[in-house]
């Protein structure tokens, strides 16, 4: 069966940084009322870099392993590269989703941006990201 | 079911990522046989003009063509013709609905009972409607079984009741409800009882006088006829108390600058240029379902729906929503993979070239009475084949293997 590309199947079955930071400076929850996808992500920037990341929620298979890849992804980067993250870098990180599906593999990187906005160390003003 | 019937549906020679189309989404809308597009491309190509108002000879025969599918609509459900009212569908049926008794029926500190299983369409009107009029919405319970709670229902019902509106067959359950002995015991406390027939016309033999209820709405999308038309059959005297939804142009008597007399039903309910081809394709729809006759249809839905529950109860992965006895349910089945998003099932199935549905089906309660965000469900039409079913079936283990 095809659909399923091995990088999101190897990201549900292990999920990388999954949980809570005990010290975040941002934070946010999204969520997918259609079908029930929540993801919340926390980061901790220091110095602009996103030192650390975690994620936590519920939902289909590709929500959560978009949220898994997501956070490896942006570990170690600076938060102004993270911030210029576009939807297709996502996706085809992911190897590519189904456009039926399109809404539950962002649904993470509206929260990440979500969380970036809400953290003290922002590097842009509000509105930008 | 004879298996030549899904020759005349044109679209069931579409494929889908290489394989041939298995459509197995009925209960959200049904294929169209080609009697259906024809009836529609007919009318435009030789007998269009608008309905009730020329004097002209091709209007009179638009007209004639209109008001002749209301009759097979009718007929269908043993109803009279002036009893049916053409909607855009059962969405629009039970808005009418409900806008109507609740300027008639309902006052402040009175009661509208509806179901947990309803569908957000035979939800929201009554939402609106209470709020409007200061009353209470009540929700007799759904049992572990998927079965409507009867003792809580009666528990609900009581002289300050004024509507009660409920589903004949769950969108998501499949659950039949005993409509007639239930419309008897609501009647008894002196409500008026409102049916959600959009999952039970299409498969079943319904009789609207044998049902016992005294609005009945549902809509032709879903019985092999096109989109935006839909039925509100009532009982003539209830009809000619409740007022209008729309008003404007077709419904109305007299109308003078600051005052206007209502048409009668079922005119009145059909302010505005009516969906015309659509009715015609609807009673070219019911011409298709009766001449293989709707005991056939209910047979075979409930073969197709047996087979399914067969092999989704027999996989202990699968957990299976409403009854278990295909008799007691509609054409569908909703179930769900352990520890699986009902949506990454539906997208495995897509790349095989079948389609089910996945989400709350427009049935957030039930869901959330269930403790489940989100369901998968399976359903079925006369086109639908036992084949089909089985190949479902080991796409579904193949998408176990493949996300377990
Ligand atoms: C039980 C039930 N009620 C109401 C509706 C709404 O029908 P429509 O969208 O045609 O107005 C549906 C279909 O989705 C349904 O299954």
């Amino acid at each position: 069966m095809t659909g399923y590309e091995e990088v999101i199947l190897d990201h549900w079955r292990h999920p990388r940084h999954k949980g809570r930071l005990p010290d975040p400076t941002g934070s946010a929850i999204e969520a997918n009322p259609l079908c029930g996808d929540v993801v919340r992500l926390e980061v901790r920037v220091e110095g602009g870099t996103i030192a650390d990341a975690r994620f936590s929620g519920e939902g289909c298979a590709i929500s959560q392993a978009a949220a898994s890849l997501l956070t490896e992804l942006i570990v170690g980067k600076p938060v102004a590269e993270v911030e210029k993250m576009k939807d297709e870098d996502l996706l085809s990180a992911l190897g590519g989703v189904v456009r039926t599906r399109l809404s539950c593999a962002l649904l993470p990187l509206r929260a990440l941006r979500k969380a970036l906005a809400s953290g003290a160390q922002r590097t842009s003003p509000p509105g930008e990201v | 079911m004879d298996e030549r019937i899904r020759d005349d549906f044109p679209i069931l020679r579409r494929h889908e990522h290489g394989k041939p189309l298995v459509y197995l989404d009925s209960a959200a809308t049904s294929m169209k046989p080609s009697a259906v597009i024809e009836a529609e491309a007919d009318f435009y190509r030789e007998s269009y003009a608008n309905v009730r108002r020329g004097v002209y000879e091709l209007a009179a025969a638009a007209t004639d063509l209109y008001e002749g599918a209301r009759a097979k609509v009718a007929s269908f459900i043993g109803a009279r013709p002036d009893e049916v009212v053409f909607t855009r569908g059962t969405t629009e049926a039970l808005n009418l609905a409900a806008w109507g008794l609740g300027e008639t029926h309902v006052d402040p500190g009175d009661e509208v009972l509806v179901t947990e299983m309803e569908h957000h369409a035979n939800l929201l009107p009554w939402q609106e409607m209470a709020r409007r009029q200061g009353a209470h919405l009540r929700a007799a319970a759904v049992t572990q079984d998927g079965e409507l709670d009867r003792d809580d229902l009666r528990r609900k019902l009581s002289p300050r009741t004024k509507v009660l509106a409920l589903a004949h067959v769950s969108n998501v359950l499949g659950t039949v409800n005993p409509v007639v002995e239930i419309a008897a015991e609501a009647h008894r406390a002196g409500a008026v009882v409102v049916v959600d027939a959009a999952q039970s016309v299409p498969h079943m033999p319904v009789d609207v006088r044998e049902l016992g209820a005294d609005l009945v709405a549902f809509s032709g999308h879903k019985m092999l006829g096109p989109t935006g038309i839909g039925i509100l059959w009532g009982r003539n005297d209830l009809l000619s108390e409740l007022p209008p939804l729309l008003t404007g142009g077709e419904m109305v008597r007299e109308v003078w600058l600051n005052w206007a007399t209502w048409d009668d039903p079922p005119a009145r309910f059909e302010g505005g240029t009516p969906p015309i081809a659509q009715a015609i394709g609807l009673g070219a729809a019911v011409d298709y379902l009766r001449a293989i006759g709707m005991d056939e249809v209910r047979r075979h839905g409930e073969k197709l729906t047996a087979l399914a529950l067969d092999g989704l109860l027999g996989r202990p992965h699968v957990t299976v929503y409403g009854p278990r006895d295909p008799k007691a349910r509609g054409a569908l089945v909703s179930f769900a993979l352990a520890g699986i998003h009902p949506h990454d099932v539906a997208t495995l199935l897509d790349q095989e070239g079948i389609a089910i549905r996945a989400g709350h089906h427009c049935a957030q309660p039930l869901h959330r009475r269930f403790g489940i965000p989100a369901s998968c469900r399976a359903s079925f039409h006369v086109y639908t084949t036992p084949d089909e079913v089985e190949h479902f079936l080991a796409a579904l283990d193949r998408a176990w293997e493949a996300l377990r």
